[in-house]
């Protein structure tokens, strides 16, 4: 097992290496300049700011570049922000609790509903009950997390004001008064996120419970006189998991897509909305650093999602 | 049975186009029997008609301005109500759902397009080939989408917009780049139906009679490995359509003005206490298309397995 891990992670150097290379290249390539804003000031003569691009080796080669920035990346150094002029590390580790508490509440809440309403809607192919979750999950799926966001502000906010729409950091709130403040602001922001993401896997849930449901050695557990609850729950399910693990590892980079979306809408102070604020400052090593990080979390849960399957199916063996 | 099998009456000579077209018009029925398909082609038949030709009937500028009926609500002079300058947004939403379709089949395009021959070049290449565009697939799958196309789009959009012009230089960054980030799942599906289909009877009898490796995938395999495809390129119809719109709608879409769904509701998001009709019928726009679309993969997938029992 150990050993089955550190050869993933082994595998896993090059695609992080040549994701770094294309975003690496891409950022390189942009006709983009960080210190545009200096070449209009007239405080600024164009020899400052030709010594600031040479100070930052803008003007070398790309592969000079990019393997100056490998070596102070692996030695923790993950450069500047040439905007709010602090360390890049220092900037994604204030804004990556709100995200990942953000995205991570989504997943539980997901997995709760469609988990359950999947399995349930599977055991009984077109009932009323599997048409209308099947419908709902439809709706749920078309509905772009942009504008459910509006929707929920629209009825929560403006018609009802119920909940706040603008996310706080700074709540000054101690105690059970912080934690209720907390949820009330990331109740439409989850519920958003999760429930767009509980649609789509619905439906893989429900499908892929629907295949195993017919296999024979579920029909023989229900001849041995098993319960139709320990027959689903037990044999079938558990099974059934094994795609619907993979389906939702490789959907998670959509899901850092619809984080970004959903920080917009409610301000949320997090890595989404530091990378677009970057992107629209030209701040090119927070981009670098922001993308790298949410690719290298895609490939890192990836591998957990391999260590999940072996504990779903014992068949799988770690060599 | 060397050999001397009969042929069975429905196996004439001429069988093969007759067995083809009634193929096709099996498949036919069988969507029509999925009835939320059926009505979801109907919906986006009269939508794409309606972007289509909607601009010719319903004579109003997507620029003029009216002052007096700044953020009214829907009336008959205004059936979607105006925006912030008093401009119409039936027409507004008529002219950017052009754009927005547009862009969605353009992006299934170049998805399909290049997952079609990547996977096809893996699948039947097998070796070193296979393994190299396997791990790019699995790279790009790994590359965080939305924000790559962020910086990409921002990066480069006014270079293309000095070349090619803003209108065109846009769409088509956002085409390729979308496109550019669709392709995966395609590949991923033709490779694997080129692993079994390879190893069927029928392409093994065609390698057998000679058959180039050329005329086996273009004759023999790529047509059988089509189905999913048509299944997948709907999907991605739907996904580069609310793409567009979240790109539009973080800013870094079409420029403000072109009002494509997306950069309407952007407009419009900062309006919601007082003018909601103004966010609401984009949003609706772009919801009833991706759900029609939806059901129209749901009712193809459906048409186009026949061994599924409906």
């Amino acid at each position: 097992m150990g050993n089955y891990i550190l050869r993933r992670l082994l595998i896993a150097v090059p695609s992080l290496l040549g994701i770094s290379i294309i975003l690496f290249t891409v950022l390189a390539l942009a006709p983009g300049d960080p210190f545009e804003e200096m070449a209009t000031n007239p405080a600024v003569p164009p020899e400052v700011r030709m010594a600031l691009r040479a100070q930052f080796g803008l003007d070398d080669p790309v592969w000079q570049r990019y393997t100056h920035w490998l070596a102070s990346m692996l030695q923790g150094d993950w450069g500047f922000s040439f905007v709010s002029r602090i360390d890049v590390d220092e900037l994604i580790l204030q804004r990556l609790p709100v995200t990942v508490a953000i995205i991570g509440s989504s997943l539980i809440l997901a997995l709760l509903v469609a988990l359950p309403v999947g399995i349930l809607a599977a055991v009984k192919p077109y009932s009323w009950f599997d048409r209308i979750a099947s419908t709902l999950a439809f709706i749920g799926f078309s509905l772009p997390t942009f504008f459910t966001g509006l929707l929920f502000i629209l009825f929560f906010s403006i018609k009802l004001d119920w909940l706040p729409f603008v996310f706080r950091a700074d709540i000054s709130a101690t105690g059970w008064a912080w934690w209720w403040e907390h949820l009330k602001q990331s109740i439409m922001p989850v519920s958003v996120l999760g429930l767009a993401l509980a649609a789509s896997w619905m439906r893989y849930v429900r499908s892929s419970v629907l295949d195993v449901v017919r296999l024979d050695y579920v029909t023989t557990a229900r001849s041995k006189g098993l319960t139709e609850r320990v027959v689903i729950l037990k044999h079938a399910v558990r099974n059934a998991l094994i795609p619907v693990v993979t389906l939702v590892a490789l959907q998670l980079p959509q899901l850092f897509g619809g984080a970004i979306v959903t920080e917009q809408i409610f301000r949320i102070p997090g890595i989404g909305s530091l990378l677009i604020d970057a992107v629209l400052r030209n701040d090119t090593p927070v981009i670098m650093a922001v993308t790298f990080v949410l690719s290298a979390l895609v490939i890192l849960f990836n591998l957990l999602a391999d260590i999940v399957y072996g504990w779903l199916d014992p068949r799988i063996s770690y060599r | 049975m060397a050999g001397s099998t009969p042929a069975s009456a429905t196996a004439s000579p001429l069988g093969k186009p007759a067995a083809s077209a009634s193929l096709w018009a099996e498949s036919w029925l069988r969507f029509k029997r999925h009835r939320l398909a059926y009505l979801s082609l109907w919906v986006l038949g009269l939508l794409v008609l309606a972007v289509l030709l909607g601009p010719f009937v319903y004579k109003v500028g997507i620029n003029d301005i009216d002052f007096k009926a700044r953020l009214a609500p829907p009336s008959w002079q205004h059936p979607m109500g105006t925006d912030d300058l008093g401009r119409d947004l039936l027409a507004r939403a008529l002219y950017g759902g052009r754009i927005s379709l547009a862009v969605g089949f353009a992006s299934m395009v170049v998805a399909i397009l290049v997952g079609v021959t990547i996977g096809a070049i893996a699948g039947i290449s097998r070796g070193w080939v296979d393994a190299v565009l396997m791990w790019v697939t699995d790279l790009f799958l790994s590359l965080p989408q939305l924000p790559m196309l962020l910086v990409l789009i921002f990066f480069f959009r006014d270079g293309l917009k000095a070349i090619v012009g803003p209108e065109v230089g846009i769409f088509l960054l956002i085409v390729l780049v979308i496109g550019g980030f669709r392709w995966m799942p395609a590949a991923r599906l033709v490779r694997a139906q080129f692993f079994s289909l390879r190893e069927k009877e029928f392409v093994e009898a065609a390698r057998a009679l000679g058959a180039s490796t050329q005329r086996q995938v273009a004759r023999h395999i790529l047509p059988n490995a089509l189905g999913p495809v048509i299944v997948a390129a709907t999907i991605d119809v739907a996904a580069a359509i609310i793409l567009e719109s979240t790109l539009s709608f973080l800013g870094l879409g079409f420029p403000p003005d072109i009002p494509t769904w997306g950069r309407i509701l952007f407009d419009a998001k900062d309006y919601l206490d007082i003018a909601m009709h103004w966010s609401l019928f984009p949003g609706l726009a772009i919801f009833i298309t991706v759900l029609s679309i939806s059901f129209i993969g749901d009712g193809l997938r459906d048409a186009l397995d026949p061994r599924r029992v409906m």
